[in-house]
C-alpha cells in the first residue's frame, strides 16, 4: 500500500469520487422518472404491462460491456450520455417492478375505503396508494442504487468511470495495486453510504411503518 | 350534534344485473328507510345485500330503477361529491396505514377543504364520541391499535363530515363475539345521539334483530322477502324462506328484542376489600334475594363474588377471597346475549355495568325467564312478541 501516492493524489481521488456520485445520481434520477411514468401508464392500460416489463427485462440482461460496445459508435467515448443511456437502462426493470409491486400491495379494503370516502382517482393515487407504497419503492431504489454504483466503474472503459478510472486506468493498466484498492474501497463505501442513506430516507418518510410492535 | 340529522333513503324498483350473469343480483328492490333509522339488509350470501348498499353511494351503479336521498336521485350528483356526503364503514375498516388516527378521522373534512382549526376541533370531538381519548389516540398509527379501536376510528372517520346517511358493511364482523357485543351496544348508544339514517349489512340474523329498527330480508337473486320491524318479522314471517332464515328458535330470538335495561335490576350488596366480614354478613341477611356479595374496586368496578363461606368468622375481607368471573352485561345487551352469558357462569347473576365498567345493578336468569313466559298478546289484540312497544 503506497500511502504517499494516496496523499499526493487526494485531489484526483476526490474528483473521481464526485464523478462517481454524479453519474450514479443522474442515472437513478432519470431511471426513476422514466419508471414512474411507465408505472402510471401501465396502471391506466394494464395490457401494456407485459410488453413494457418484457423490454426492460431484455435491457437488464444485456451484458454491460456489450451495451457500451454497441453505444460507442453512435455516441462516442468520453461522453457522459453514452454512460447514462446504459446505466439508466439497467435501473428501469428494478425500479418499475418495485413501483408496480408497491402499488399492487395496497390492500383492497384501503382502496375500497378511499373510494367510499370520495377520493378522486388522482387523489387516491397521490394521497393513499403512493404513500403506502413508499417502503417497497424505496426498496427498489436501494437495489438499483447499489447496482449502479457498481456499474459506474465499468464506464472507465469509455473514458469516464468515477472511481472505476482508478481501478482500470491507474490500477490495472499500470499494474499499480494501491489505485485498484483505493478505487474498489471507495466504490464499496459509496454503495454502503447510499444504501444507509436511503434506509434513513424511508424511515423519515414512513414513520407509520416504524411502530409495528405495539397493539 | 343535532338530532335526527338523517335523510330518507328510498329504493324505487332498483335492479342490478352484472354483465355476463344470467340472474339479477338485485331484483326490483323497492323500500323506503325513514330518516334517522337503522335499516339492516340481511340474507344468505348471494342475496345482493352488499350490492344494494353499494348502489347508494354509487360504488356500484344500478341497471335500472332509482335510489333517492331526501327525494334526490343519487345519479344526479357526481359520484365523488355524493360519497363525501355519505359515511362508509367496512368490515376490514380500511384505515389508511400511513396516516395517524387523527388524520384518518379527518380524511373527508380535508377532501372537503375545511380549515385546519375546524378539522382539528371536529377530529377531537369525534374521537371523544367513539370513546377514544384524543390526547392518547390522535397521534397514533392504525398498526398500534387493537381491532376494536380500529373499528371505532372507522366509525369516527365515517361520521366526520356529519353525513345524513351512513353505509355499514358487516362493520363488526371482524371482531370477536364479546367485543362485538360491546361495539354494538356502543354504536346503538351513539346512534341515539347522532340519529343518522343507516344502511347496515350483515349475514347474522341475531345482529340484524339487535341493530335494526327495520330489517330487509333478501333471498338469492336479490329478491326482497320481507321488510318490517324485527318484532313483526319474528311474529309473522312472510314466507317459508323467512321462517327458515330467521330460524327455528324464533321464541328464543324474541329475547333479542328486549334489552337488559327493560328489566328491573336488583340492587347488589357491594363490598370493598378490607370491610368487616360480620358487617357484610348482616347486610347480606337484610337483602332477601341475594346469597352473594359483590366485591368491587374503588371505581365500583366488579372484581368477583363473595359467598357466605368466605364470610365466616370476623375481621376484614381480603380481595383474594372473591371468586372472579362474574359475567358483565350492559343496559343495551339483548336478553338473549345476557342469558347465554349467565348460563355459562356458576353464579346465575349478571352484573350490569356502564360505559366505564362501573356496577349499575344485577340481573338474574329468573328475571329473563319470566320475560320469556310473559303473554305475547298485545293491547290491540294482535300478536306481539316480548319487548316491543305496542301502539
Amino acid at each position: 500500500m503506497d500511502w504517499a501516492w494516496i496523499a499526493r493524489n487526494a485531489d484526483e481521488i476526490a474528483f473521481r469520487t464526485w464523478e462517481h456520485v454524479l453519474l450514479t445520481v443522474i442515472a437513478i434520477a432519470i431511471g426513476f422518472t422514466i419508471s414512474f411514468g411507465l408505472a402510471l401508464l401501465i396502471r391506466g392500460r394494464p395490457w401494456l404491462g407485459a410488453p413494457i416489463i418484457g423490454i426492460s427485462g431484455i435491457l437488464y440482461t444485456i451484458p454491460s460491456l456489450a451495451l457500451f460496445a454497441f453505444l460507442v459508435p453512435f455516441l462516442g467515448t468520453h461522453n457522459p450520455v453514452t454512460a447514462e443511456v446504459a446505466l439508466v437502462s439497467y435501473t428501469i426493470l428494478i425500479l418499475l417492478r418495485n413501483i408496480l409491486a408497491g402499488l399492487d400491495g395496497v390492500s383492497a379494503d384501503v382502496l375500497e375505503a378511499a373510494d367510499g370516502m370520495g377520493y378522486t382517482r388522482w387523489q387516491r393515487l397521490w394521497r393513499v396508494e403512493l404513500p403506502v407504497a413508499v417502503p417497497v419503492i424505496v426498496g427498489g431504489l436501494r437495489v438499483a442504487t447499489v447496482t449502479i454504483v457498481g456499474l459506474v466503474t465499468v464506464t472507465a472503459l469509455i473514458g469516464l468511470g468515477g472511481l472505476g478510472y482508478l481501478i482500470v486506468d491507474v490500477g490495472y493498466r499500470r499494474f499499480f495495486l494501491t489505485a485498484t484498492l483505493v478505487g474498489s474501497a471507495g466504490a464499496i463505501l459509496l454503495a454502503v453510504v447510499a444504501d444507509r442513506g436511503l434506509v434513513r430516507l424511508q424511515s423519515a418518510l414512513t414513520p407509520w411503518a416504524r411502530s409495528r410492535t405495539a397493539r | 350534534m343535532q338530532d335526527a340529522s338523517g335523510a330518507v333513503v328510498a329504493f324505487e324498483h332498483v335492479t342490478k344485473r352484472y354483465r355476463g350473469a344470467d340472474a339479477a343480483a338485485v331484483n326490483d328492490l323497492t323500500l323506503e328507510i325513514p330518516a334517522g333509522e337503522i335499516c339492516v339488509l340481511v340474507g344468505p350470501s348471494g342475496c345482493g345485500k352488499t350490492t344494494s348498499m353499494k348502489m347508494v353511494n354509487r360504488l356500484i351503479e344500478p341497471t335500472s330503477g332509482r335510489i333517492t336521498i331526501d327525494g334526490r336521485d343519487v345519479m344526479e350528483l357526481g359520484a365523488v361529491e355524493l360519497r363525501r356526503r355519505i359515511g362508509y364503514v367496512i368490515q376490514q375498516v380500511g384505515l389508511f396505514p400511513h396516516l395517524t388516527v387523527g388524520a384518518n378521522t379527518a380524511v373527508v373534512p380535508s377532501l372537503l377543504g375545511w380549515d385546519p382549526a375546524r378539522i382539528r376541533a371536529r377530529t377531537d370531538e369525534l374521537l371523544e364520541l367513539v370513546g377514544l381519548s384524543p390526547h392518547d389516540y390522535r397521534e397514533r398509527y392504525p398498526s398500534e391499535l387493537s381491532g376494536g379501536e380500529r373499528q371505532r376510528v372507522g366509525v369516527a372517520r365515517a361520521l366526520a363530515a356529519d353525513p345524513p346517511v351512513m353505509l355499514m358493511d358487516e362493520p363488526f364482523g371482524a371482531v370477536d363475539p364479546i367485543r362485538r357485543e360491546r361495539l354494538q351496544n356502543e354504536f346503538l348508544r351513539l346512534q341515539e345521539r347522532v340519529r343518522k339514517t343507516i344502511i347496515f349489512v350483515t349475514h347474522d340474523v341475531d345482529e340484524a334483530i339487535k341493530m335494526g329498527d327495520r330489517i330487509a330480508i333478501l333471498q338469492r337473486g336479490g329478491i326482497l322477502a320481507q321488510y318490517d320491524t324485527p318484532a313483526a318479522i319474528l311474529a309473522n314471517p312472510a314466507s317459508e324462506f323467512v321462517e327458515r332464515f330467521v330460524g327455528a328458535d324464533r321464541g328464543l330470538k324474541r329475547l333479542s328484542l328486549a334489552r337488559v335495561r327493560d328489566l328491573e335490576t336488583i340492587e347488589p350488596v357491594t363490598v370493598r376489600a378490607g370491610e368487616d366480614r360480620a358487617e357484610i354478613r348482616r347486610r347480606l341477611d337484610r337483602s332477601e334475594e341475594l346469597e352473594y356479595a359483590l366485591l368491587v374496586d374503588d371505581e365500583r368496578r366488579p372484581l368477583g363474588w363473595i359467598d357466605q363461606h368466605d364470610l365466616a368468622g370476623s375481621g376484614p375481607i381480603l380481595a383474594e377471597a372473591a371468586t372472579p368471573g362474574a359475567p358483565t352485561v350492559q343496559p343495551e345487551t339483548t336478553l338473549r346475549d345476557a342469558l347465554s352469558a349467565l348460563l355459562g357462569s356458576s353464579v346465575q347473576l349478571g352484573v350490569v355495568v356502564d360505559d366505564h365498567e362501573r356496577v349499575i345493578g344485577l340481573v338474574s336468569v329468573d328475571a329473563i325467564g319470566d320475560r320469556l313466559r310473559e303473554p305475547v298478546q298485545g293491547a290491540d289484540g294482535e300478536f306481539h312478541p316480548v319487548g316491543t312497544e305496542v301502539g
